[in-house]
């Protein structure tokens, strides 16, 4: 599923990474690649941009930037 | 010989702070080439020799943001003797990311684990003799914030820099990633020392433009290693890019499991919880709402106002003013010369240096803001409604802080790092009506309206409107289209920041703008007041008594035409409105000394019959519009300068915002008239062609581009 539609606290692991150009590269560098766990905290009060943990640090991305990531919902507390 | 280190890290893993340690006060702050991006050198303190350069804050060195292209430039080309690679200790996994690139270089890397304090203080463990094995350079705990392990910070970079020992990078890729790259090495990059190879040779697997721009690579060639890409890229079924990012974090993750122990995993941090609270869905936007009102209150309301009030009223009406007078009649001073330097020079500068006080009270405050933690919040809330204007979320702050005075409004854009929506912030903050402008709003209201309630909230309405179809015009233009820069921003950690380091970016803020006044806004001035106290008077060069004998006078009725179909085609309004050039309050005054009347209360009063005689409501609201859009005082313009860096961006921000003014006020002139008395004329179908086009720029569809340019960088840096 995108991770834009994923619930506010499930945990996820990331398995494609789309997008290009500037985007694609500044979400890689960021540490968003394949096979990382991923959960979104929170959204912002007018429903984005969205809070996201990964890697242990908090980051923000819009909506539709979000679109472009897709992810598997897994079991787990968050993290 | 001079030894150059340069200074790089992630953004927030205290960079500013360490820089400001190992340096003290030998610091020079300007910007890098042709950019606007802020370059900080300075030398390290007790050694006269060393030059350290505070490079942009950057996650990677790839090519697509302008710190990044800055930064890597200069490491590329200038090659420096050291690179000290500061990382957040709190957060080695994303930090290292850097790390790893900057360690391909070839140059010697020395690696500082800051906050360590707070590692140590969680409980983590962080196996520094490890780390430095694995990494293979030399690594140091610090704390930047307690003044920790600098000393010895500064003595390692300083000793790799003397010994030349270049960093062999310890990770290699795996195997068919490092068999191309060993290819590309063969093919192109043979004539380049040894050192340097690895890391262009991994740029060029990941097709980098600038870089085989750079290296000048024949077509042939080219096409021979996207062969051996293409061929790795089917070989791992991934695309080149995403192959070498995830050869590089699954080589951290590596590294942090053999020197990283963390048992804090899964509490709640203090950061965690505060954002609960700040950034929580129903909160954020009522605590958002009080932190904005608490910085306007206090830097344009009390203190600050308070601080101005006394500097202009006290400081310079009643103490400085009558010295200088007193002190130049002692010497016999000529009275020309004596106007000139009381009247002009101290009651010009002194008008916006007046405003110092002020904005240091909100630099100190944006500092603080920022620092803490809480500007990249301010960004995560409000992005939503500014980015759909062309703007930034954090645009809203200059255009709070503008409607006291424009000049810290746009000072404020600073903290906006992408350049597009930085310029189109500055451009467009001092359309929202300024502390300055509301003697005229009460002059026009109170002259031609009856003092109506209505027209100081329709005078924010105008300049709100202004600021929403120039957002949406000018992103559909050439120079601001293509698709906007990724919002992709770090929520850094909440932390309390030193008062050393807030005073010393409040005080760099401040300088700067001092500086500015001492030089153009000094000329404007000068060059204002003769303009109105000389003129030809009986065909002889003489000072006038009467401004209206003055050449400004002769100017205000040459371009007075050209306001005539804005509906004040009088010289007395044409010469106020470049009064108000100098600070926009003197509109009123200048009314005042023009029809006849040596001193006007604030809002004009006396000359209220007077005005009203020779405007009608129509052309008095249009003048109004304006003056309230066109370009602001010398002071605003000198802070845009400042902040633009570029003397075709500032002329570009006036001119727009005084075309765009003139185009307004033309539209409400014309069209107000044809509803009122139904005239109709040349004048009516010039504004409905306004509109039209206005309408138009509005609705047209954005021009779309692929990439996010980064041209106007030199290459040679």
């Amino acid at each position: 599923m995108k991770l834009s539609n994923l619930p506010i606290g499930r945990n996820a692991v990331i398995t494609k990474v789309g997008g290009e150009g500037a985007l694609r590269c500044r979400l890689l560098d960021m540490g968003i690649i394949p096979k990382t766990r991923i959960v979104i905290r929170s959204v912002a009060p007018l429903g984005d941009p969205i809070e996201i943990r990964i890697r242990d640090y908090t980051l923000t991305l819009r909506m539709e930037d979000a679109e472009k990531i897709e992810v598997d919902p897994i079991e787990g507390e968050a993290l | 010989m001079l030894v150059k280190i340069a200074l790089a890290g992630n953004p927030n893993s205290g960079k500013t702070t360490l820089f400001n340690a190992l340096t003290g006060s030998n610091q020079f702050v300007g910007n890098w080439p042709g950019v606007t991006v802020e370059k900080k050198e300075g030398k390290l303190k007790n050694h006269k020799d060393v030059i350290i350069t505070d490079l942009p804050g950057i996650y990677s060195l790839s090519p697509y943001t302008l710190e990044e292209v800055v930064a890597r430039n200069y490491l590329i080309n200038e090659r420096p003797d050291a690179i000290l690679n500061i990382i957040d200790g709190t957060n080695l996994e994303r930090n290292l990311y850097l790390t790893t690139q900057l360690i391909e270089l070839g140059i010697p890397v020395v690696v500082a684990v800051n906050m360590m304090d707070v590692v140590n203080k969680n409980g983590d463990k962080i196996n520094i003799k490890q780390l430095s094995k694995v990494l293979g350079c030399e690594v140091v705990e610090i704390s930047a914030l307690k003044s920790t392990g600098i000393a010895e910070a500064a003595q390692a970079a300083l000793k790799a820099a003397r010994e030349k020992k270049e960093v062999v990078p310890q990770h290699s890729f795996s195997g068919s990633v490092e068999h191309t790259i060993a290819h590309i090495e063969e093919a192109v990059l043979h004539d380049l020392p040894e050192q340097q190879q690895r890391w262009y040779a991994i740029k060029l697997f990941e097709r980098d433009e600038k870089i085989i721009e750079k290296l000048k690579i024949d077509v042939k060639t080219l096409s021979h290693i996207e062969q051996d890409i293409a061929k790795c890229e089917s070989e791992l079924d991934d695309d080149a890019e995403s192959i070498i990012t995830n050869e590089r974090y699954s080589y951290i993750a590596s590294v942090i499991g053999s020197c990283y122990t963390k048992i804090s995993k899964g509490k709640l941090t203090t950061t965690d919880k505060i954002d609960r609270i700040v950034t929580n869905r129903w909160l954020a936007l009522p605590i958002f709402a009080v932190i904005m009102f608490l910085v306007y209150y206090v830097s344009v309301t009390t203190v600050g106002a308070f601080l101005t009030d006394w500097t202009n009223d006290v400081l310079f009406a009643e103490w400085v003013a009558p010295a200088a007078a007193a002190g130049l009649e002692a010497i016999g001073c000529a009275a020309w010369l004596q106007g000139l330097i009381v009247d002009g020079i101290i009651g010009g500068v002194g008008a916006v240096l007046g405003f110092v006080p002020q904005m240091l009270v909100l630099f100190l405050l944006l500092a603080f803001l920022e620092a803490c933690g809480y500007m990249a919040r301010i960004a995560f809330i409000m992005d939503r409604i500014f980015r759909k204007f062309g703007l930034s979320g954090k645009s809203f702050i200059p255009m709070l802080i503008g409607s006291g005075c424009g000049v810290p409004g746009i000072m404020a854009s600073r903290t906006i790092e992408n350049d597009r929506d930085r310029k189109m912030t500055i451009i467009t903050t001092t359309f929202i009506p300024c502390g300055a402008k509301l003697p005229i709003i009460a002059l026009i209201a109170g002259a031609l309206f009856d003092g109506a309630s209505w027209v100081a909230p329709s005078a924010y309405f105008v300049g709100v409107a202004a600021i929403i179809i120039s957002g949406i015009i000018l992103k559909k233009t050439k120079i601001f289209s293509g698709n906007p820069a990724p919002f992709v921003m770090e929520l850094p950690a909440y932390h309390m920041p030193t008062l050393g380091n807030l005073l010393r970016s409040m005080w760099e803020r401040g300088w700067s703008f001092i500086k500015k006044a001492g030089t153009i806004i000094l000329l404007s001035t000068i060059v204002i007041w003769f303009a109105s106290n000389f003129g030809i008077v009986d065909g002889k060069f003489a000072m006038v008594e009467d401004l209206g004998q003055g050449f400004l006078a002769s100017i205000g009725s040459l371009i007075a035409p050209v306001f005539a179909p804005l509906g004040f085609g009088n010289w007395q309004a044409a010469v106020a409105a470049i009064t108000g050039l100098v600070a926009k309050e003197n509109v009123v005054g200048t009314f005042g000394v023009l029809f006849g009347f040596a001193e006007v209360a604030e809002d004009g009063s006396e000359i209220w019959g007077t005005l009203a005689a020779s405007f009608t409501a129509i052309s008095a609201y249009a003048f109004l519009v304006f003056n309230l859009i066109c370009a602001p005082c010398f002071a605003a313009i000198g802070a845009i300068k400042r902040e633009m860096n570029s003397a075709k961006w500032t002329w570009f921000a006036i001119g727009y915002q005084t075309v765009f003014a003139y185009a307004l006020s033309l539209c409400v002139y014309q069209i107000g008239t044809l509803i009122i008395d139904g005239t109709f004329g040349i004048g009516t179908v010039v504004a409905f062609v306004i509109v039209a086009l206005l309408l138009f720029a509005l609705f047209k569809p954005y021009k779309q581009s692929i990439s996010l340019k980064t041209k106007g960088v030199p290459q040679g840096m």
